[in-house]
């Protein structure tokens, strides 16, 4: 449980880190929360060779209504997402799962940066963030780009962010008026969801229904042509690709997500 | 007052809770200045021959001092059962896990860097991963023994053995393997002094017996060997004596000239450490539509793992298969198999739950099948209290026992027939959740190894007082339960009580801790070594009092004798009578071995909800009695249950340990092995029932497994419960969600 050996770089301001990342490419890793990577790093699946700490970037903690976005600092920890009074207000959904996330110590210290460059697709926060209809900010030495959320997740641990690029501020709209839901199933409180449901308004996210997060679409397109939640629930397992695991096949987590979603539906329409 | 009975927080506690105990890799000991590190490389592969070990690039690796392989090592190998056992992996590796080399290095940092570059090159064959693999016996772990199977016994069964019952049931029922998982990962610090002895500072639950293993292991005399225990963080049955890897670490230690520490990580524990369960078990039960039982056959196949060195399990679960039941005709038979899988040790129950869990599911079955309540039908074919001495066909001797008044408890406290109520509405209403009790009537066997236990109680020159017990708590709060026996018989405050334990150069005779012995068997010998040192100090305190010693009295609110009838005249205190005292007179060791085994019995209701439509099992309620006889300390009587309970509700929800076909664990981390939560818990319902024992001295009898033993079956009953309506007759465990919906679907298809 000791990771192969690294150089260690603390980054001061945004341009330091994003000096680092460009000088080391692909050797260097930005290190946030640290709760995806130094377990990896500490299996030895992950070893790189220098580690960008952006601990001390506050200029990355915030959250802050700008007329009807809500912008995210991208290290801004899950519980204080979670405890936020603008996120809860304007972005209810998003507080509430960054409140799901893993357990205690792991909201403490994770960044919601941090998990969605991590691209799991049994992620919380990246299913919220695509029913949230949201945008990720990353910098670069070619400059700042917003990637929609529908683009960012590419498969299981893969985004189009290049080596040099940080992310920095998460976007997403204001989610006035529209009713909200999210459904974990875990087998105990403090596992990866086996299937997730977000719901806000008439937009359903999956979590861990294929390599990377996904939308609901047949189900939102049934909604949107009128058709009863049971009815759009049916179809949420649609175009998806669960993984097959002993603990659960493909089969069940469809029927989860069909489930799941019926409920979240229902929740969100209350 | 006595303070014998009394909730008294555990002086063990402040220590742990605040700055933390000191562990094995906390050790600050100058006679380990200079050690070495070490880690072994163990097998990923779970059957091949190793073709070449090439430890050349480790060798140059920073700080490595040395790598050892089975070619380096001098003695002579291991036993496990009836096969011999390397101490490092030999030409065969039979478990991923299994330790193939020694790295040592001066910084614990490097061990892992040098250890990737030991290079094994593996020949793969093919792997037993199974039972129905092991019985098969296409391939064979031990050629030379002809077998997979290790260990038979029994099996000679009567064919008119159900002849005259109306109805017979029977089921394959798997009690799967499970980790162990203490807090505390294994973990040892070993140094030759110059007097040519080797001291261990190990992570253990028996420090005597330990010293027996490492002395046979290494080839020298046990008094060349001292094994002290620091704090030890829980074992569970998986730190009894020692693992193969101490004698190891002792060989390396005299090799190198070095001292030499060891630290397992946690992904090496779930492993590396014993696994527990592991039992694949045939019941058939029959009787008459009555409810009354007239036959019960148990037929146990334990999985021994890769090195089968505990198959006392099969047998003593055959022992305890008609639990708490008056059955005319109980038959068993056991077999014992080895598998590529991480060897098998006891586990919190150890072979007990396994018994448990075959007969309370087979009463469960039965009653199903008769169209009764399982609680009836329990109640009909209980052991009566009149029949105790009660003598069972399987050899067990219980001592005492109220099962029917215990599970009427239980179904009093729990308002059983409003459950049922409850259960039948929501059928009938077609509700998606569904309600579910389950029940399980348990006896257990405590002390039941047969051996004995020291203790030793000294007054000492200040009037204090020092217990040493052979005893080895490692998390149970024994000592605090010692120190107030001591002080009620004493009348010598708790603070001025100290026991120690668990260093084989003070308290060199000792069985240790396991099999929820320690109260009844190493309480028992203190308690004997206190009568005796009161006795002589009463002698002292009539010469003082200058009166006959038939005429002194101890008065054990105070700790100060004096003359019958006369309190307030002259008294003679602790220090006064130690003054007096010849060297070594108020000193007693005794060897306390007039104990024999007991048998704690007790009766718990589980109730789950059971989402039918996603398959998730929520625990609600677990009410329990748990009757181990008198209680010393409640607070700790309480937290054995607590924690029994959680972990046996555990392996019936969530807990197992499972392998791909080719012997691969595939839930080798804590991500994926589901060790329960207080968030999976209810706050649970405890009920008090203390029937006393007279086989040891206190009338005790153990609870350290008890609650596990029993909450297991109750909850897995509970879950099968929730299901019957829907044609669910049965589904192993752990209860987990997927197999919950399959159980559910595959009735419904079969419907």
């Amino acid at each position: 449980m000791i990771p192969a050996q690294f150089r260690y770089q603390r980054a001061n301001t945004v341009e330091e880190a994003l000096a680092a990342l460009a000088e080391h490419g692909d050797e260097a890793k930005p290190l946030a929360g640290g709760h995806s990577l130094l377990p990896l790093m500490k299996l030895r699946l992950a070893a790189p060779e220098v580690l960008v700490d952006l601990a001390p970037l506050d200029e990355l903690r915030f959250v802050r209504l700008d007329g009807d976005t809500v912008r995210i600092g991208a290290l801004t920890r899950h519980h204080d997402l979670h405890g936020d009074g603008v996120l809860r207000e304007h972005a209810p959904l998003l507080a509430h799962v960054a409140g799901e996330v893993g357990d205690q110590q792991v909201r403490h210290r994770g960044t919601i940066g941090g998990s969605l460059v991590h691209a799991d697709p049994a992620a919380d926060l990246a299913a919220a963030l695509l029913a949230c209809d949201g945008t990720l900010v990353a910098r670069g030495p070619r400059g700042e780009r917003e990637i929609p959320a529908t683009e960012f997740f590419l498969g299981p641990f893969t985004t189009p962010l290049e080596p040099d690029e940080l992310l920095t501020e998460v976007r997403l709209p204001r989610q006035t008026g529209r009713g909200w839901a999210f459904e974990k199933f875990t087998r105990r409180a403090i596992d990866w969801a086996i299937v997730g449901v977000a719901v806000c308004g008439q937009s359903v996210g999956l979590v861990n229904m294929a390599g990377t997060p996904l939308r609901a679409s047949a189900t939102e397109r049934a909604l949107a042509s009128g058709a009863p939640i049971a009815e759009a629930a049916e179809l949420a397992a649609e175009g998806t690709s669960p993984v097959d695991e002993p603990h659960a096949t493909a089969e069940y987590r469809r029927h989860l997500a069909r489930v799941l979603t019926a409920r979240a539906l229902e929740a969100a329409a209350a | 007052m006595s303070i014998v009975g009394t909730r008294v927080v555990r002086v063990e506690d402040g220590t742990l809770i605040t700055k933390g105990g000191t562990y094995v890799e906390d050790l600050r000991h100058e006679a380990l200045t200079g050690a070495v590190h070490a880690t072994f490389v163990r097998s990923p592969v779970a059957h091949a021959r190793i073709t070449s070990i090439d430890t050349s690039e480790a060798l140059q690796a920073p700080g490595v001092v040395a790598v050892y392989t089975a070619a380096d090592i001098d003695l002579a190998p291991g036993q496990a059962g009836p096969v011999a056992q390397p101490w490092l992996a030999d030409g065969v590796v039979r478990y991923v896990g299994e330790p193939v080399a020694l790295v040592l290095t001066e910084q614990r940092y490097q061990l892992a860097d040098a250890a990737e570059l030991v290079d094994v090159d593996y020949d793969p064959l093919e792997a037993v991963a199974s039972i129905d693999a092991a019985l098969a016996d296409e391939t064979l772990l031990f050629p030379d023994l002809g077998s997979n199977v290790a260990q038979v016994t029994g099996g000679e069964f009567d064919e008119h053995a159900f002849d005259d019952c109306e109805v017979v049931v029977t089921e394959t029922i798997v009690n799967q393997r499970v980790a162990p998982a203490p807090l505390e990962v294994r973990g040892a610090a070993l140094a030759w002094g110059e007097d040519d002895r080797l001291t261990v500072w190990l992570s253990t639950q028996n420090p005597q017996l330990a010293r027996t293993i490492i002395a046979l292991g290494l080839g020298v005399g046990e008094e060349r060997i001292r094994i002290v225990t620091p704090d030890v963080g829980g074992g569970f049955g998986a730190k009894i004596g020692s693992d193969p890897e101490p004698v190891v670490l002792g060989w390396a230690a005299r090799r190198a000239g070095r001292p030499v520490r060891w630290t397992e990580t946690r992904s090496e524990n779930l492993t590396a450490m014993t696994h527990g369960r592991a039992q694949q078990n045939t019941v058939t039960i029959g009787g008459r539509r009555d409810g009354t039982v007239l036959a019960f056959r148990l037929e146990v196949v334990q999985d021994a793992g890769a090195y089968p060195r505990t198959l006392f399990l099969p047998t003593l679960t055959e022992l305890m298969a008609s639990g708490v039941y008056h059955f005319p005709r109980v038959e068993t038979s056991s077999k014992g198999v080895v598998t590529n899988t991480t060897p098998i040790s006891a586990y919190r129950g150890a072979g007990r739950p396994e018994a448990t869990a075959a007969i309370e599911r087979a009463m469960d079955l039965f009653a199903a099948e008769i169209g009764r309540d399982p609680a009836e039908v329990r109640r009909t074919n209980f052991i009566r209290p009149e029949e105790f001495p009660y003598q069972t066909p399987t050899g067990a001797s219980y001592d005492t026992g109220e099962y029917a008044a215990a599970l009427d408890r239980v179904l009093e406290a729990g308002g059983y027939h409003q459950l049922r109520a409850e259960q039948a509405r929501r059928r009938e209403a077609g509700e998606p959740v569904a309600l579910g009790l389950g029940l399980a009537a348990y006896v257990e066997i405590t002390g039941g190894d047969g051996g004995g236990e020291s203790g030793r109680v000294d007054v000492n020159p200040d009037g204090s007082l020092t217990a040493y017990t052979g005893a080895s708590p490692h998390g149970q709060g024994l000592g605090t339960s010692l120190m107030m026996l001591l002080s009620d018989q004493f009348g010598i405050p708790l603070e001025r009580i100290t026991v120690r334990h668990g260093d084989t150069d003070e308290v060199p005779t000792g069985v240790g801790t396991f099999g929820s012995r320690s109260l009844q068997l190493g309480g028992s010998a203190v308690r004997r070594a206190a009568e005796t040192v009161i006795e002589r100090a009463r002698a002292l305190a009539a010469e003082m009092l200058e009166a006959s010693p038939d005429d002194v009295v101890l008065d054990t609110d105070r700790g100060a004798w004096h003359v019958r009838g006369a309190p307030s005249s002259a008294t003679v205190g602790w220090a006064d009578v130690a003054a007096r005292a010849g060297d070594g007179e108020l000193s007693e060791d005794v060897w306390y071995d007039e104990g024999t085994p007991t048998f704690p019995f007790g009766a718990h209701l589980a109730v789950v909800e059971v989402d039918t439509l996603t398959g998730k099992v929520v625990l609600r309620r677990i009410v329990a009695l748990d009757d181990a006889g008198p209680v010393v300390n409640p607070l700790a009587f309480e937290g054995q249950r607590h924690g029994g309970l959680g972990q046996g509700a555990a392996q019936a929800l969530l807990e197992v340990m499972s392998y791909d076909s080719d012997g691969n664990p595939t839930t080798a981390t804590l991500a994926d092995y589901s060790f329960i939560s207080a968030t999976e818990l209810p706050d649970f319902e405890l009920l008090h029932m203390a029937t006393p024992t007279t086989r040891n001295a206190l009338g005790v009898k153990g609870i350290g497994e008890a609650a596990t033993i029993g909450s297991t079956p109750a909850v897995h009953n509970a879950v099968v419960d929730a299901l019957a309506h829907l044609g669910v007759r049965h589904l192993d465990m752990p209860a987990t969600p997927l197999r919950v919906w399959q159980a559910i679907n595959d009735a419904r298809k079969a419907d």
